[in-house]
């Protein structure tokens, strides 16, 4: 099976083609500059180095989120997009499971998570179980506070990962001491060659009705529900 | 070897998904157009993060359904364009991935368009345009006179120097408790009532093309709100009048001031509020008396919307130029023609 992998869920972008289970070619680039100039970029290079042409494909994976709302889309529309028009098998894949992936060789419990800003995160739970990666409890959006003092209760070992950890470190410490572990550097960027891994064996899903798992309505539509109810509310998208 | 033109368009701006199939620059084969204007009068106007999230949830169905009912392929096509700028940075995004995705996958040049270009062009599906022409652009986010010297070569002669037309109709409209857009129901108030205001007209009888509507917005609340505070109810009707004269009268009247310095042969009416009656009407009646020989073209009202059949009439200009754009096309939100 020919895979490509995408995630640009965070700040780093990560590209990889998978024939078979082998890794033929991965790219992280780490440099601020918009997924959307260089993701296509990436992906023409790398096939072209794998001898691969798009149609020659036969699955796309995708992070699907939570993260970063515009980067999210640039992948995801990518991914449906090119499985639609091809017509090969798309499968999402949780971001933090892409980043959890990253935690080799540990028994801990492994918290991924990114900056949601205003002391909160997108964070979820993940162990290695038999070689398989396991997810404990859902993704989702919560106070750092509120994460840190649920993995105390815990009292079990637990290693932290992805890109945005390093700006948390200090309060992480505080709350957990010694529960606390941390990758190094290289380790808490997104590598598209475990997210084609994940999304190998993974059912396809259709790519029109495809979004990212934002995790998290908008302000607006937060504010708007207070008020008002969803139900029996015109379509919001109309084709005219 | 077919001698069908085929452009596959692409349009997500603003509010509306749109993809078309667009032949030879004149013909429009498909144009499928998701418009997200329920979602958003949710919350008064749009929301960039809703919109962006709602051209995600459509855009592949939008490819599908233009395909199909133009009945072509993607073997068929000649070459896919796409609007990357002005408008949300989010939403053009969507529209710039998803174009730029299906020309790399089916090896088809891609062609990036200005979306004020495609407003223009739209006048295109109308009659051939001939140059050089003048265009009024006036939409909710655009206010421009812009002369067109030649095919694709645009340059701004006039324009708002803060809200643009479409814009103070939905703020007065507000005012008037009109739920967003608000320009068609100012525009059948308009025509219930008159002129008894009097507000200002900016900018009217100076020497240069530009437009101020700040003022004339500003001026209309502090008349609702002073008859409010004196306990007075104003006739909706005639404010919807008054201010409607008062920005197609500046509108008009900067047209032909345009008309005047630049002889041209033919005017164009582009953007959402072209729709407006009281501007057409009132746009008619000026140049029948004033330049009778020149030809106004008003595309009808499913073209003066955002929708992806201007891009594509416009991205047959630029194909025949070959300008292209290749996978690092990024959205240009504050993309604007070159001033003159
Ligand atoms: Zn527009």
């Amino acid at each position: 099976m020919k895979i490509l992998a995408l995630d640009t869920s965070n700040q780093a972008m990560s590209v990889a083609v998978m024939v078979d289970g082998q890794v033929l070619a991965e790219m992280t680039l780490n440099r601020k500059k918009t997924h959307s100039e260089q993701l296509l970029p990436t992906i023409d290079h790398l096939l072209q180095l794998s001898a691969l042409t798009p149609e020659a494909l036969d699955r796309v994976v995708v992070a699907d989120g939570p993260g970063s709302y515009t980067g999210l889309r640039i992948a995801v529309t990518t991914a449906k997009t090119l499985a639609d028009t091809l017509q090969l098998e798309l499968v999402g894949i949780s971001s933090l499971a892409t980043l959890a992936a990253g935690a080799l060789r540990t028994k801990d419990l492994i918290v991924p998570l990114m900056d949601a800003r205003r002391q909160n995160v997108f964070a979820g739970m993940y162990q290695w179980l038999d070689g398989a990666l396991i997810n404990v409890a859902a993704d989702r959006h919560v106070a750092l506070d509120q994460l840190l003092a649920e993995l105390a209760l815990l009292k079990q070992p637990v290693t932290f990962i992805g890109g945005d950890v390093a700006k948390f470190r200090d309060a992480i410490k505080a709350r957990l001491g010694a529960q606390a572990h941390f990758v190094d550097a290289v380790s808490a960027l997104p590598q598209a060659g475990r997210l084609a891994l994940l999304g190998q064996h993974a059912a396809p899903v259709p790519p029109a009705t495809f979004v990212p798992r934002y995790l998290r309505l908008t302000e607006a539509e937060t504010n708007w529900l207070k008020t008002h109810d969803d139900k029996g509310h015109a379509p919001y998208v109309e084709k005219v | 070897m077919s001698e069908r033109e085929l452009i596959l368009a692409f349009e997500s701006s603003c509010d509306e998904t749109s993809v078309a199939v667009v032949e030879n620059g004149v013909t429009i084969l498909s144009n499928i157009i998701a418009t997200q204007i329920n979602s958003h009068k949710r919350f008064g106007g749009v929301v960039p993060e809703v919109a962006s999230r709602h051209h995600v949830e459509q855009i592949t169905d939008c490819i599908n359904l233009a395909l199909a009912e133009a009945k072509v392929t993607y073997a068929d096509l000649t070459a896919v364009a796409v609007t990357y700028g002005p408008g949300l940075v989010g939403s053009l995004l969507i529209g710039v991935t998803a174009a730029k995705t299906v020309a790399y996958a089916h090896h088809l040049p891609l062609i990036p368009v200005n979306h004020m270009a495609g407003h223009i062009y739209a006048a295109r599906f109308v009659k051939p345009l001939v140059y050089p022409l003048l265009a009024l652009m006036v939409s909710g986010g655009h206010t421009e006179l812009v002369m067109v010297t030649a095919p694709g070569e645009f340059a701004i002669i006039g324009e708002t120097r803060d809200d643009a037309a479409g814009e103070a109709y939905d703020k007065i409209g507000r005012v008037l408790g009109i739920t967003y857009p608000a320009g068609k129901e100012v525009d059948r108030l308009a025509h219930l009532g008159h002129d008894t205001f009097h507000f200002p007209r900016a900018m009217d009888g100076e020497a240069n093309l530009d437009f101020s509507f700040s003022g004339l917005k500003s001026a209309f609340i502090n008349t609702v709100h002073h008859a409010d505070q004196l306990g007075e109810t104003l006739d909706r009707n005639d404010l919807a009048a008054s201010f409607q004269a008062a920005v197609v009268d500046v509108l008009v009247d900067k047209t032909m001031q345009a008309l005047r310095e630049h002889p041209v042969s033919q005017l164009v009416i582009a953007g959402g509020v072209a729709a407006n009656q009281g501007l057409r009407e009132a746009m008619t009646a000026a140049l029948a008396t004033q330049f009778p020989e020149v030809d106004v073209v008003i595309p009808p009202v499913r073209l003066t919307g955002d929708n992806a059949a201007m891009i594509g009439a416009a991205a047959h200009i630029e194909l025949a130029k070959q300008h292209f754009a290749d996978e690092t096309l990024n959205a240009v939100p504050n993309l604007n023609f070159a001033r003159a």
